[in-house]
């Protein structure tokens, strides 16, 4: 379950990277802005997209936590074990 | 003061009829029609239920923008405005892939409404309590500027990076704005050019105000018939054209191609009096634009070689000819040749401007006019003021070294600008 989130994570965040990351370069601990170069704006797009996969609702003040891909994948894992 | 002289280095057309120049150019060469019937329109019950509207292949759009700038994208207006002015970009032999921002490159690209599916898309969410289901580029897509921010950025644009608006006056506005930069030295080359949204959010204001055609819904390639005797009004367009400006210098040491040379331009305003008003051109203000242009290119009316009209099909076309007679001193066999690219890609209001500038450098480039189509019988009052002769019905090569183009919009303003051959 947990790998397969992480690919599911892995697909969401890949249009977003820009053109010198490639998926390869995502791991576990890679920080989406300061690792990835992901622009920050695009974060709520990714939120977005991790809602409707997911399908989880993801409230503004746990936005923060996203910030890691290990941090979203505990979020989406949090959340889905309440749904 | 010694000012630059300006140059056109590159065109881009995104209308109707053809979404490339060399298309454009064979387009206009056989009056190649652009409007269609639309079925939304008549679903939606409007009067008009015909338009002009650019047909791009999604094939062609993914080669102008990336993936992740398409999720989500839904401002047409951005869309048409990129492949004009990426394309005029790219003819004028110029690069995008600088590091650095180029300070001495900027662009005037207007808009009169944009991205308005985007914001009808966007105002549901909202009214659905959905604020937050936005994303992250509903603003980008909707502003003003949006059109000039795309293009900044795929450009790496570091001069002035705006976008006019004066209705249908916005393209031929963008063009004179940006040529009066580069002239004044403040800038080296810049994109000018202009774009419009199409579809019934945006027309419907103008099916409204009744002064749309409403008997061609079943034979729209006759609808739109400027000068014509049975002109009944404009058919609604949309789309961009832009083109390159330059200083004659920076032209020169690139070794870039140069179609033709800005001479001239005014733009001004009726101030809605002396019958002018919101939506109807005061005349005198009209013949003060013209006669400004001329003084400002210091050239004089008898060396004007062809006029490329506003002339929508509308009423307002025979008050239109009596202005530029009035303006440039001149009838009979003696006015100019004159045609308006309406009658094949209707009226496509702040793009109209940009469309039609970018056909009448072609026609200097090349020696030739486009034909009036649908022209079967000119207005009287019409040929009471110029000699048949004058108005061309198929394509006529000629010599030109002049062309003298003028757009007048909604708020009584005005802008005309005068090319020629380098």
């Amino acid at each position: 379950m947990t790998e397969d989130s992480y690919n599911r994570l892995k697909e969401i965040i890949k249009p977003y990277l820009p053109e010198d990351v490639s998926v390869k370069d995502i791991d576990q601990q890679s920080h989406l802005i300061n690792d990835l170069n992901i622009n920050s704006t695009h974060l709520v797009d990714i939120v977005l997209d991790v809602e409707d996969a997911f399908d989880i609702t993801i409230e503004d003040d746990e936005l923060e936590k996203m910030d890691t891909v290990a941090g979203s994948l505990a979020l989406i894992s949090e959340k889905r074990a309440v749904n | 003061m010694s000012t630059n002289r300006v140059v056109v280095t590159g065109l881009g057309v995104c209308a109707p009829n053809a979404v490339s120049v060399p298309d454009f150019m064979e387009a206009i060469s056989v009056g190649k029609s652009g409007i269609r019937f639309f079925s939304d329109l008549r679903d939606f019950k409007f009067s008009c239920q015909i338009g002009a509207m650019p047909l791009i292949p999604q094939t062609k759009i993914n080669s102008y923008f990336t993936p992740l700038q398409l999720r989500n994208f839904n401002s047409a207006g951005i869309l048409y405005g990129v492949i004009a002015g990426m394309d005029a970009w790219k003819d004028a032999g110029l690069k995008t892939d600088n590091e650095a921002p180029d300070f001495d490159s900027g662009t005037v690209f207007g808009m009169g409404t944009l991205g308005v599916d985007k914001y009808r898309e966007s105002l549901y969410q909202v009214d659905d309590g959905n604020v937050r289901r936005l994303g992250s580029t509903s603003v980008q897509q909707t502003m003003s500027s949006g059109v000039s921010a795309y293009l900044g950025g795929m450009l790496g644009l570091g001069n002035l990076v705006t976008s006019n608006s004066s209705a249908c006056a916005t393209g031929t506005e963008a063009i004179l704005t940006a040529y009066e930069r580069i002239k004044a030295g403040k800038a080296k080359i810049m994109l000018a050019g202009s774009t419009s949204d199409g579809g019934p959010y945006v027309w419907c204001g103008f099916d409204a105000l009744r002064i749309l055609p409403s008997n061609y819904n079943d034979n729209p390639q006759a609808a739109s018939r400027p000068m014509d005797a049975n002109a009944s009004g404009f058919v609604p367009g949309c789309g961009a054209g832009a083109m390159v400006l330059e200083s004659l210098d920076s032209a020169k040491a690139r070794g870039a191609t140069i179609y033709g040379e800005i001479l001239g331009g005014h733009s001004n305003s009726g101030g809605h009096r002396q019958g002018g008003s919101m939506t109807a051109p005061n005349s005198k203000a009209v013949i003060n634009c013209i006669q400004g242009a001329l003084a400002d290119a210091e050239i004089l009316p008898e060396k004007i070689d062809a006029i490329n009209g506003h002339l929508t099909a509308t009423a307002m076309d025979s008050q239109e000819i009596r202005n530029w007679s009035s303006a440039l001193g001149l009838e009979g066999k003696d006015f100019p040749y004159i045609n308006s690219l309406k009658g094949m890609i209707g009226h496509c209001l702040a793009a109209s401007g940009s469309i039609e500038c970018v056909a009448s450098v072609l026609q200097l480039k090349h020696d030739f006019l486009f034909p009036n189509v649908n022209l079967d019988t000119i207005h009287p009052e019409i040929l009471s003021v110029v000699d048949a002769s004058k108005i061309p019905f198929e394509k006529t090569k000629v010599p030109l070294q002049t062309i003298i183009k003028a757009s007048f919009g909604f708020g009584d303003v005005n802008c005309c600008l005068i090319f020629g051959k380098y």
